[in-house]
């Protein structure tokens, strides 16, 4: 079998600019609701590129780059800006008790380093010393209860009950990969700046960089209506998990998988991507030559599941990056599956015309 | 204050299930229509009411949202006589053997909420266990034929807790959630009408919020406001409660909302405005959902930048819920002085964190 | 109606997929409507009367969509693993076929269990669609498919997959029919994604802006051997609805329905629902809010392939959605 011909990829490339602009921003802290610091620097990085940017009552990020040829469809393209982390809700001296904002496995907890407050406070969450455990306790989970943010006794006029913490993990490169915290979904963030960048002439493009993803899709919600597209894609990350099973067999469940190209979705808990956009994107990905994957259906979901509701209907599909361990201290993603991410979507906005709303759905 | 008191107890004598308001909409109206200058309810129930600012037109708008729906309970069945029920907002059936009630039907029948003896239940809840609500009954005392006669499916079951004054400080009854909220938005709008505020003020008594959080979803669509504070009610430390960061000592001040449905410049201002006027409150923090109006008001068409105010009350979704009247009246008078303050350009001021 | 309601019930349309259902009613409504269209989200809205003064412009709303599964695997032997669409029980799955949409069939069947009292749960269940391989599989993943199997009428009851909802998209279709004159202007949507989360209604509420909102949907029954505790039972009229999981239906509209039910001596029961819900929450949610009510059909083992209704009660809900809609209305 031949291989099929492939158009040439224009698309932009990810070099030392982007990673760097990734590190920056996975660094960032934006825990669900206090997603500030990384509206900052998506502020900063977009200020040139759209003609029209707002801060909304929520905080989203909506900037709109206006067609400069005809047709001017409007195309919105989120990405969230918040990640999961933790609020501190009682103590004082120093040690504080403190809650989950978005989903995390607490199992994920013990033993970690956390960034505390707007200063970025170190703070430790420790764990009791094996010596005085007993083997029973040593098979349970630790529980929230018993686990406390420690930031040091001395320190506790430097942080408050209500401040937010996440986990302190530095971005790096480890050979194809990329690694850090919050990559669900500055991974996103970071394509959604490239494309406001490369935007297509044809397009008018509306980009909201969102807030509140994680504890329910709620910046995506108001942004929607807002921005009122007549179509719209949520750029995020999405879980890769096929690492080995237990017993060695084949699982039949992971999500997604490394170096298998963006994952795009068919169905998850929030969303039934409209047919005509799941075709068009691979319709893109076969034309030139971009590997991708079809997210397996199921749970989890995306700013796409609040963005389809409003208004009269707005046909959306979601667009991943995979990564291993997301909501944990460090998500593990390649380089190579964000490049074909961004060349996918590059491709499918440059290609994307009025005609594909006169098909049936 | 005495007169805030007496409105409330009147408030507590009347149903008001969420999806049915009517009964307590009706009182509330017409408490509201001195004090406002255009009274209206919404298609799905909600009471608007509308005092206008002094400010020129097109004047910004704030809308403060106190949800006066109930929970009770349904008819679903009559079985000899007796009625079987569901719930209407969230019950713990623990508290309803011996509960008196007032079933809504062709009239108003008072009864009890009646637990049949153990060996009608099935084995698990003879004795000691918990008995679900689905095995408990409604006695109206009437034979099964007036019954047949008078009561049907859908008819609405009331608690019919009088309300009791504890202390000259301290009133108990069903329902004060979210009646107190209600006083206390009155409390505002009789404060306000002695100040000459720039901004209008959009009074809403929401439905459904038990249920649905229908009235904080719709109210706002229609009004738009700029600003938006919900008033509801949270956890007093009691018995039985947790003396965690999720309760706050009873009658100790107003706990304003601080998380994802709060605009943070919003909790700045009123904390300012609290300590200013040397008022006692408590930062209630909620990482995540707020579990009030908010929820929903902030997401309403573009986004409405919102506050949260709470009373703490104790034994909350029960009939004997405990609340403190100075509380409710510091709540109104926090609300009533922030809108004082209000000033024509203030949407200019309100930054995020990040905006310099 | 019965051939109408076999087409109906017969066709394939799983939520988000609901293509067929709707080129059918299409045809069936085409030459009945004053305006046809179809939405972003697939919603087909068909208009019957202009308003006049007094009349109200009103939604009546039943969804096209049924449950259904959707591939999330194929593994090297070219068995299917899948994940559901909508309300799906494990229990009703077993040894039972089904129909994707590219025409492909299959039965369920699952890995062997240590007891046999068990019932598998969808992880241990798949679709052997006769391939032997990866390769030669029919299916790919993302690919979505029904519970297959045809309409059975046993006289005055008739059983079939997909009852929910397509029962009431032939009620609204026979409504549409009868329906003389109107002094309002009735949209009939035949609504997608119900059984997923009433997402077409809440859109299609949004881009008609009703004064009035109407769900036609199934309901549950407490008649039964030894089943849920439900005053609603097969035969006695379609139910007017007073509330459901997630619902209170406006009282002054259930005030109507049944008043206007009892004037017109169409038999009717007040149905209180603990579970689930309908298009109307939806609708009643919408912009500013809007009163709503709901008239269900009453239906026997909903979400299994074997969906039973009573023909009477679909021919007195016909009746009673024609009256209520041929008259002036006044909520009260």
């Amino acid at each position: 079998m031949t291989p099929k011909k492939t158009a040439p990829s224009t698309a932009p490339l990810i070099g030392a600019e982007q990673i760097s602009l990734l590190e920056r921003l996975s660094n960032a802290v934006g825990v669900s609701g206090a997603e500030h610091e990384v509206r900052k620097i998506v502020m900063a990085e977009i200020k040139d590129l759209a003609d029209d940017i707002k801060v909304d009552a929520l905080g989203n990020v909506l900037a709109t780059k206006h067609a400069r040829q005809e047709p001017g469809l409007r195309v919105m393209l989120a990405a969230h800006m918040d990640e999961v982390g933790f609020m501190l809700v009682d103590g004082e001296e120093g040690l504080y008790e403190f809650a989950m904002v978005g989903g995390i496995d607490v199992r994920q907890l013990p033993g970690k380093t956390v960034l505390v407050g707007k200063d970025h406070l170190p703070g430790v969450i420790g764990a009791k010393p094996i010596h005085h455990t007993t083997p029973d306790e040593r098979r349970n989970a630790i529980s929230l209860d018993s686990l406390r943010i420690d930031v040091g006794n001395g320190n506790g006029k430097k942080v408050h009950p209500g401040d937010r913490a996440t986990f302190a993990t530095r971005f790096q490169q480890l050979g194809p990969s990329l690694v850090g915290k919050a990559l669900d979904n500055r991974l996103g963030v970071a394509t959604l700046i490239e494309l406001l960048r490369h935007a297509p002439a044809h397009i008018e493009l509306l980009a909201a960089f969102t807030v509140q993803e994680e504890v329910g899709l709620r910046g995506a919600r108001v942004a929607g209506y807002a921005l009122d597209p007549q179509l719209a894609f949520a750029l995020d990350s999405t879980p890769a998990g096929d690492m080995p099973s237990w017993d060695g067999e084949e699982s039949p469940r992971y999500n997604t998988r490394l170096d298998g190209g963006p994952a795009i979705y068919v169905a998850d808990q929030g969303t039934l991507s409209d047919p005509r956009l799941i075709q068009h994107l691979l319709q893109t990905a076969e034309a030139f030559g971009i590997p991708c994957q079809i997210r397996q259906p199921g749970g989890g979901g995306t700013d796409a599941g609040a963005i389809h509701k409003q208004r009269a209907g707005i046909p959306v599909v979601s667009v991943s990056v995979p990564g291993r361990y997301a909501h944990t201290a460090a998500l593990v993603a390649r380089l190579d599956d964000w490049q074909h991410t961004l060349a996918l979507m590059f491709h499918a906005l440059d290609g994307l015309t009025p005609a594909i709303l006169d098909l049936q759905r | 204050m005495a007169e805030l008191k007496e409105f409330l107890k009147s408030l507590l004598s009347l149903p008001g299930l969420s999806g049915f308001e009517d009964p307590v909409r009706a009182v509330i109206a017409e408490a509201w229509k001195p004090l406002v200058d255009d009274l209206s309810v919404s298609r799905i129930g909600s009471l608007h009411g509308l005092k206008a600012g002094y400010g020129d037109e097109p004047r910004p708008r704030i809308l403060l949202s106190a949800h006066m729906d109930a929970i009770g309970m349904i008819v679903t069945g009559i079985e000899d006589g007796l009625l079987r029920f569901t719930e209407i907002g969230g019950v713990d059936p623990r508290i309803l053997p011996g509960q008196p009630v007032t079933v809504h039907g062709q009239r108003e029948l008072p009864g009890y909420v009646v637990q049949p003896p153990g060996w009608l239940l099935p084995e698990d809840q003879a004795s000691t266990k918990a008995v679900e609500m689905k095995y408990l009954f409604v006695d109206t005392g009437l034979r099964p034929a007036e019954v047949n006669e008078l009561v049907r499916v859908g008819d609405l079951v009331s608690f019919a807790q009088i309300p009791i004054e504890l202390t000259d400080d301290w009133l108990a009854g069903h329902s004060l959630d979210n009646r107190a909220s209600v006083a206390a938005v009155t409390a505002c709008l009789q404060e306000l009408q002695h100040i000459r505020h720039i901004w209008d003020v959009w009074a809403v008594a929401s439905v459904q919020e038990e249920e649905t959080l229908g009235g904080a979803f719709t109210s706002p669509f229609e009004i738009r406001p700029d600003l938006a504070v919900a008033v509801d009610v949270t956890f007093a430390r009691g018995p039985g409660s947790p003396s965690d960061y999720r309760t706050f000592p009873l009658g100790k001040g107003v706990a304003l909302g601080w998380g994802p449905n709060i605009h943070p410049a919003l909790y700045v201002a009123f904390k300012k405005l609290a300590e200013k006027l040397d008022m006692p409150f408590h930062d209630d923090l909620m990482p995540r959902m707020s579990g009030t109006d908010a929820m929903a008001i902030q997401v309403v068409a573009e986004g409405i930048p919102t506050m949260v105010l709470s009373m703490p009350i104790r034994y909350m979704h029960t009939p004997v819920e405990v609340v403190s009247m100075k509380d409710i009246a510091r709540t109104g008078h926090l609300m009533a002085q922030f809108i004082a303050e209000l000033s024509a350009d203030y949407m200019q001021t309100l930054r995020w964190d990040d905006e310099s | 109606m019965k051939p109408l309601i076999k087409k109906l019930v017969e066709a394939v349309g799983p939520s988000g997929y609901e293509g067929a259902v709707r080129e059918l009613v299409k045809k069936e409504v085409t030459k009945l409507a004053d305006d046809v269209r179809v939405d972003a989200l697939g919603n087909l809205i068909v208009r019957k009367g202009k308003q006049r003064p007094g009349g109200l412009r009103i939604m009546l709303s039943a969804h096209m969509d049924e449950i259904g599964i959707i591939a999330t695997h194929i593994d090297e032997n070219g068995f299917v693993r899948f994940t559901t669409i909508g309300g799906v029980y494990p229990r009703t799955l077993f040894g039972g076929r089904v129909q994707f949409l590219n025409g492909a069939f299959g039965v369920i069947s699952g890995e062997r269990l240590e007891s046999a009292d068990r019932v598998h749960s969808f992880e241990k269940m798949y679709i052997d669609v006769g391939a032997d391989s990866k390769a030669n599989c029919p299916v790919k993943i993302g690919d979505l498919a029904i519970f297959e199997r045809p309409m059975i009428d046993l006289g005055s009851r008739l059983v079939a997959k997909s009852m929910d909802d397509r029962i009431a998209v032939a009620v609204l279709i026979e409504t549409l029919r009868k329906l003389e004159s109107t002094p309002h202007e009735v949209y009939f949507v035949f609504s997608t994604q119900e059984e997923v989360g009433t997402r077409g209604a809440t859109t299609a509420a949004y881009g008609i802006d009703p004064d009035l909102g109407i769900a036609v949907d199934v309901t549950g029954t407490g008649d039964t051997p030894k089943g849920m505790r439900m005053a609603v039972k097969l035969g006695a009229g379609p139910a007017v609805k007073v509330r459901d999981g997630g619902m209170l239906s406006d009282p002054r509209v259930v005030r109507w329905m049944s008043d206007t039910a009892e004037a017109a001596k169409i038999p009717y029961q007040l149905e209180i629902l603990e579970a689930g819900s309908t298009d109307a929450r939806a609708i009643q949610l919408t912009r500013a809010g809007v009163p709503v009510g709901c008239l269900s059909i009453p239906c026997r083992y909903i979400h299994s392939p074997s969906e039973m209704v009573d023909y009477s009660d679909v021919v007195n809900a016909v009746s009673l959605l024609t009256v209520l809609l041929s008259n002036p209305i006044q909520l009260k």
